[in-house]
């Protein structure tokens, strides 16, 4: 039993986490609230240092043309990511759209990948839709095949990243019933497409995503990743290690609200005392140290575990989430409570970190929805 | 013991509703019911509405203009006005300047400045907590030196609500720094146009700009902008919060709130189902409704109680604390209920009723104010302040 991170990690960890802060300031102005003069909503400079430092590299394995790539090196990039509240879209580009294509591309459509990690390309999934909720199978959206050509039409829902992505990866139907896991294929569309249309807002925890609606979008077939009506196993995997890398994130981010909370407790003076010194605050302060350490380790099993059988790995995460989930809102709410009203500004850096905490909750499946998805798992 | 209203009371409460009903503009409504700002033309427009039917100023005594209305009164037009989505009535000249004035003030006073609230000529906002006192108010800073017939003002005031709308401000001022803490402070009453005065805006996490910092440099006060004797603004002070906590437990709030999240779930597909019939979504917005039933009948105890003359106690710590709580578990159901379509910040859909919900109706609005509403537990004398009060009259001694 070695609960340490292994030398590359470590360094990896260090390295990334010394980068963030040296770069706080063009971070920080990224992830302003509807942000208006940056379309791309972060900062494409930290972008391609990020790429230079290898944390893109870190997160695709060597036969992908990375040199990393498990569980645990998704979840060392992705704590630091959170520490610092970052937005950069590396969820997006790296681990959804790399780890699709990695996964079910042909040579030439793995030459996307190689770019994803040099940090030239950038990549958004454009799976769910406005009635999907967090089911991974609803999908409706219509992929019709015509002649040599494939014809798209439905609407995306909060598609993050699609802004700035080169291209986008585009869930469709070609055979069976809404919700039936059989019968969804990938498209790889250029983002420039004609019958691609981009509705793109700020989102409310920093960076940017878009409704997609597509109608009659032309493709030819080799835009097609893999074979037809086959992709739901590979979303699946993709999903598995992204809600892994976000449950890192959140637990990074706890990190962050709770020093902060931390550091004010002890310099905060109402009463002629540093509010820290206030037992009912102290008390509070212990039992929100007590959960991060629970979601901590809750985020290790997921992440050790992220080889495993898919029952294994579908028990494991959605306990993960679902314990961060519940944790986060609690280390969320309490560092604003404990902080009071300088916490609600939207300058102060917590303000930043709490909506990152908790707007995590809305991507592929609330806490309630983990709890149920562990049920089911339990009883199978 | 009888749950019932009196014959009289239902009668008022039809009154009340027949009102709400020709004369709330739809468009109002509407934006409100949908989470949306308001703007100060749609607060000044249902201020005048409610001025012209006499009913602006429900606690006000009748030779001042007011209703007299008593405490159940009261609490049926609050809940008439949330279950129609009425807007919020602003309350800083209304329901907190207005009654010190009314105990304190002198009949100069009374007369220039109650008039001018009621017509909508004045726009009060209040200037009671600093950077450095929060829930410690009484350590407050800002200066006021008399000098000849007027005062001299220096220092900042912070999370003054809606300031960047007002015209006059209330304000705390240490008028003897020798003094202990709560004895050496002055109640003052300060025109905004006043040179060296400068609202600064403070933007909140929901991106919504609702506060403000209003600072002081050498702002010249006349004497007769005075409330009362000088030094003794803390005890005015405290009679003005136990009105700040008037309607504290925020039922109205909650009921429409609670309606909202049953709305948006019922049109969310879940797992085959809606989301409304889902086990565990139902069981939770269950447990809120079940708190809330149980919180409106204890805000009716002390209502009633009120209402026959007697001071709520401890009760409005609690109902504070309970309300609140109550409230903020509502808005994270909101906000669980609008899916990944509680993720986007469209600034254009959380004004006026104009731009549709990107997503199913009340979702833009869900996350920001479940966000916003963390203040809740943080203003008018935090949760921890409240439940002091109840430890310290209960267990007697420090808290």
């Amino acid at each position: 039993m070695n609960f340490d991170l292994t030398e590359e990690r470590q360094m990896l960890q260090d390295s990334l986490r010394r980068f963030l802060r040296d770069n706080q300031e063009a971070l920080r102005a990224s992830t302003r609230l509807g942000n208006a003069e940056n379309s791309l909503g972060f900062d494409a400079g930290i972008w391609t240092k990020l790429a230079e430092l290898g944390v893109i590299g870190a997160l695709f394995s060597e036969e992908e043309g990375g040199f990393a790539g498990a569980g645990f090196d998704l979840t060392t990039v992705f704590e630091e990511l959170g520490r610092a509240g970052a937005v950069e879209p590396l969820l997006d580009t790296a681990i959804l759209g790399g780890g699709l294509i990695a996964a079910l591309g042909t040579e030439t459509q793995k030459e996307l990948v190689e770019q994803v990690i040099g940090g030239e390309v950038h990549l958004a999934l454009a799976h769910g839709e406005p009635n999907s909720r967090y089911d991974l199978a609803q999908v409706e959206t219509m992929a019709k095949v015509e002649g040599d050509d494939i014809i798209l039409t439905g609407r995306k829902a909060v598609v993050v990243n699609a802004e700035a992505a080169d291209y986008l990866i585009v869930s469709a139907r070609e055979s069976g019933a809404a919700g039936d896991e059989d019968g969804i294929s990938l498209f790889l569309v250029p983002r420039d497409s004609a019958g691609l249309t981009l509705r793109g807002y700020a989102l409310l925890a920093g960076g940017r995503a878009a409704e997609a609606d597509l109608e009659g979008l032309r493709l030819s077939a080799d835009a097609r990743l893999g074979g037809p009506g086959t992709a739901y196993a590979a979303l699946k995997r993709a999903t598995n290690r992204a809600e892994v890398a976000l449950a890192a994130e959140t637990l990074g981010a706890m990190e962050a609200a709770t020093e902060m909370t931390r550091e004010y407790l002890l310099t905060r003076q109402q009463f002629g005392r540093p509010i820290g010194s206030f037992q009912a605050l102290q008390h509070r302060m212990a039992t929100l140290l007590i959960e991060l350490e629970q979601a901590r380790s809750a985020v290790i099993n997921a992440a050790g575990h992220l080889e495993t059988s898919a029952e294994e790995q579908a028990l494991q995460i959605s306990a993960a989430r679902n314990l961060v989930g519940r944790a986060g809102r609690l280390v969320a709410e309490e560092s604003i409570q404990l902080h009071g009203g300088i916490a609600m500004t939207e300058e102060y850096e917590l303000a930043h970190i709490a909506k990152r905490i908790v707007m995590a909750d809305h991507r592929f499946g609330d806490t309630d929805t983990q709890l149920e998805r562990f049920i089911d798992q339990s009883a199978a | 013991m009888d749950l019932n209203y009196s014959v009289e009371e239902q009668a008022f409460r039809a009154e009340v509703q027949e009102f709400l009903a020709q004369k709330l503009p739809k468009e109002m409504s509407e934006a409100i019911r949908l989470g949306r700002e308001l703007g100060k033309e749609g607060h000044e427009k249902w201020h005048a509405i409610l001025n012209e039917q006499g009913w602006l100023a429900p606690n006000w005594p009748q030779e001042f203009g007011g209703c007299e209305w008593n405490a159940v009164q009261r609490h049926i037009f609050e809940e008439e006005c949330c279950r129609a989505h009425a807007p919020r009535i602003v309350p800083f000249g209304l329901a907190m300047l207005a009654p010190v004035l009314q105990k304190f003030g002198s009949k100069a006073q009374q007369d220039h400045y109650l008039p001018r609230i009621l017509s909508g000529e004045d726009w009060w906002c209040q200037g009671y907590s600093e950077p450095g006192a929060g829930s410690d108010l009484a350590s407050l800073k800002t200066r006021a030196v008399r000098n000849g017939d007027h005062y001299v003002v220096n220092g900042q005031k912070t999370w003054t609500t809606l300031g960047q709308h007002a015209n006059w401000i209330f304000c705390l001022v240490r008028t003897d720094p020798d003094a202990k803490q709560q004895s050496g402070i002055s109640f003052l009453l300060i025109d905004m146009d006043t040179p060296g005065i400068e609202v600064r805006p403070i933007i909140l996490l929901d991106g919504t700009h609702e506060v403000n910092e209003v600072w002081f440099t050498d702002v010249k006060v006349p004497v007769e902008n005075l409330v009362g004797e000088e030094n003794k603004g803390w005890t005015y002070a405290k009679y003005l919060l136990t009105h700040e906590r008037t309607n504290i437990a925020g039922v109205g709030f909650s009921r429409a709130g609670l309606d909202a999240v049953k709305r948006m779930a019922s049109t969310q597909m879940h797992r085959g189902k809606p989301l409304s019939e889902n086990a565990h979504f139902a069981a939770r917005v269950a447990r809120a409704e079940i708190d809330l039933m149980a919180m409106s009948t204890t805000n009716l105890r002390i209502i009633s109680r009120a209402a026959a003359g007697q001071a709520p106690g401890v009760e409005s710590s609690m109902l504070k604390v309970k309300g609140t709580e109550i409230r903020q578990e509502i808005n994270d159901l909101a906000r669980r209920a609008a899916g990944a379509y509680a993720m986007p910040f469209v600034s254009e859909a959380l004004e006026g009723a104009n731009e549709p919900d990107m997503g199913p109706e009340g979702s833009a609005a869900a996350a920001p104010q479940y966000f916003n509403n963390r203040k809740l537990s943080i203003f008018g004398g935090s949760n921890e302040v409240q439940k002091n009060i109840i430890a310290k009259v209960k267990l007697g001694g420090g808290a």
